[in-house]
């Protein structure tokens, strides 16, 4: 019951995102401009930053980023279904609130997922080598955390149920949380002050446990912190959004 | 202010289908500077609803209507008190509650950029009935609905009257036998109106449907309901059927034009022979002299005072007798003009 409840919510919010596609198609080719553009600066520097290949360093900044930013404005899209009462509808059934929520969140995570196989394939073309199983072990670890940012950003859009107060606020964190991730540039090459202040930002350990895994290194102490994060961030994205979603006020 | 609410609690149509006891429900709010504040949007109110009856929820914007609706329709927790809706209490089983009921809220229920038939399917399933009879439900009601041939259309290529007529669609699309409608024709232009009323009254006519719906406008309760609920500042101030509301209001409004202005007070106090509220004078929109007040019985008394006028030789422009109407109730039982929030 739940699953197939979950299927339906998903189904639907796949046929609208397919039906009007340019979010899709720009969730796509913004890491496509990155590759292209930005790609070719860091080859010469590759060495410098202690990588033999540019884009073991390069593209698990670039999935980590498709995550955080492509999900943290997933809420954008409840808000305004909640401003049809499409959220209110759904609610008078008597389906499971966690359905609804991990119906939406399942989309999220699909388009995610299919953006990160587009920008690993198209990176082997620019010169990417490496593990092909850590890559996709790194694939699962951005899903997760996309995932826990989708579930958060619904959350939040349900509680604000405003595009003015959910902007300022997604952007207020993921600026931070973005270049104290190391995602372009890895934090060692910083000042003392920018890695002790990077320490406390829980993503700078998922980007480096992607390098390790796109290298090879599965078994790592960097692999596993980055693992342990992840799952954690995940368990409280998911716990934030389902109890927003139960909330029976909201 | 205090008002005697006549209970009119008829059970000889049947079950009770809604059964609210003291339902309140107070948000906290932040007033200005620091301390919290409590607003009680609904401050306890009783309801009983028999099955097969059409009962509006009458009041102004703000009174409490809809956060009533939100919390009978189980999308909303009560803050205290007690409703059973179909036979289950709304706090502890929700979810038997949502399976019986159909509820039609005033935001809509689609998105503008599905396609119509989709929706009511998704709709249909996710109260567990499979794709093919959602299918079959659905299109079923948009036959009924007079929505033929918008299965494909988008919502947002909709009139607004379609759009309402499919948020009803998706409210009946698992067959529920009481449904709740929030203020149905808010927003559409008279035809569209008339025409919902229509399809409304057909939820019992046809289906059998218990009927509740809230509403700001007099003329729908009127139309619709067998009785009506009235509701300010979050309590219940009157039930009951609408011409008995109406009766409550002392007697039709008699207003008298009188061509010459010396002559008003004469006719003020011919009017006050038959009056049984105190006679107002005053001036009149085209420059007359309106003179009025309310007189039970008004068809039988008229006649006697256009003798009178004319035997006194007073000259009218014009004579008119109103029969109350809600609004005449409402200002009665609150003071106020139900269009003064409206």
């Amino acid at each position: 019951m739940f699953w197939r409840e979950t299927y339906i919510v998903f189904r639907r919010q796949l046929r609208l995102a397919l039906r009007n596609p340019a979010w899709v198609i720009i969730g796509l080719v913004q890491p496509i401009l990155y590759l292209c553009l930005f790609g070719p600066l860091l080859e010469p520097l590759a060495s410098t930053l202690g990588a033999e290949n540019a884009y073991t360093l390069f593209v698990p900044g670039l999935l980590v980023q498709l995550g955080l930013f492509g999900a943290l404005f997933a809420g954008f899209g409840l808000i305004a279904e909640w401003r049809s009462g499409v959220i209110e509808a759904e609610r008078v059934t008597p389906a499971s609130r966690t359905a609804l929520l991990l119906g939406r969140i399942l989309r999220d995570v699909l388009q995610l997922f299919v953006q990160g196989v587009v920008l690993i394939g198209l990176a082997f073309l620019f010169g990417l080598t490496g593990s092909i199983l850590g890559m996709l072990f790194g694939l699962l670890l951005t899903v997760l955390l996309g995932a826990a940012c989708a579930a958060a950003s619904n959350a939040l859009a349900l509680t604000t149920k405003s595009e003015d107060v959910m902007a300022p606020v997604i952007n207020s964190i993921a600026l931070p949380v973005l270049l104290l991730s190391g995602i372009l540039l890895p934090m060692t090459i910083g000042p003392q002050w920018l890695q002790v202040v990077s320490d406390f930002m829980p993503t700078k350990y998922i980007v480096n446990a992607i390098r390790e895994l796109f290298v090879g290194n599965v078994f790592t102490i960097t692999t596993m912190w980055g693992v342990i994060w992840t799952v954690v961030l995940f368990a409280a994205g998911l716990y934030v959004g389902t109890r927003t979603f139960r909330k029976e006020n909201a | 202010m205090s008002v005697a609410v006549p209970s009119v609690t008829d059970t000889s149509k049947g079950d009770q289908v809604i059964t609210a006891r003291g339902l309140a429900r107070t948000f906290e709010g932040r007033g200005r500077g620091k301390q919290k504040e409590e607003v009680r949007a609904v401050a306890g109110v009783d309801i009983d609803v028999a099955e097969g009856e059409i009962v509006g929820f009458l009041g102004p914007n703000g009174a409490g209507k809809t956060t009533t609706l939100r919390m009978l329709t189980t999308l909303l927790k009560p803050t205290a008190g007690s409703a059973t809706v179909a036979g289950y209490d709304v706090a502890t089983q929700s979810q038997q509650v949502r399976r019986s009921i159909g509820y039609v809220s005033q935001s809509g229920s689609t998105s503008p950029e599905a396609r119509a038939g989709e929706e009511i399917m998704d709709h249909g399933m996710l109260y567990g009935i499979s794709q093919k009879q959602a299918e079959s439900r659905g299109r079923e009601l948009f036959e009924q609905l007079d929505l033929d041939g918008l299965w494909e259309r988008q919502p947002r290529a909709m009139s607004g009257g379609q759009r309402r007529r499919l948020d009803i669609a998706m409210g009946l699309v698992h067959d529920p036998t009481l449904v709740f409608l929030d203020e149905p024709t808010t927003g559409l232009d008279p035809q569209a109106r008339a025409n919902l009323w229509t399809h409304i009254a057909d939820l019992r006519t046809k289906r059998g449907a218990t009927i509740f719906l809230t509403t700001h406008y007099l003329d729908e309760a009127d139309a619709l309901c067998d009785r009506i609920l009235v509701i300010d500042h979050g309590s219940i101030v009157a039930s009951d059927t609408p011409d008995a509301l109406k009766k409550q209001v002392a007697g039709d409004l008699v207003s008298l034009v009188v061509a010459d202005p010396a002559r008003a007070v004469e006719a003020a106090e011919l009017l006050g022979r038959i009056a049984d509220t105190e006679v107002e004078v005053g001036p009149s929109h085209d420059g007359f002299t309106g003179v009025s007040t309310r007189v039970r019985g008004a068809g039988h008394e008229v006649a006697g005072l256009i003798r009178g006028l004319d035997a006194a030789g007073i000259a009218l422009e014009s004579i008119e007798v109103r029969r109350p109407t809600l609004d005449d109730v409402f200002l009665d039982l609150t003071g106020r003009s139900l269009r003064e929030d409206a």
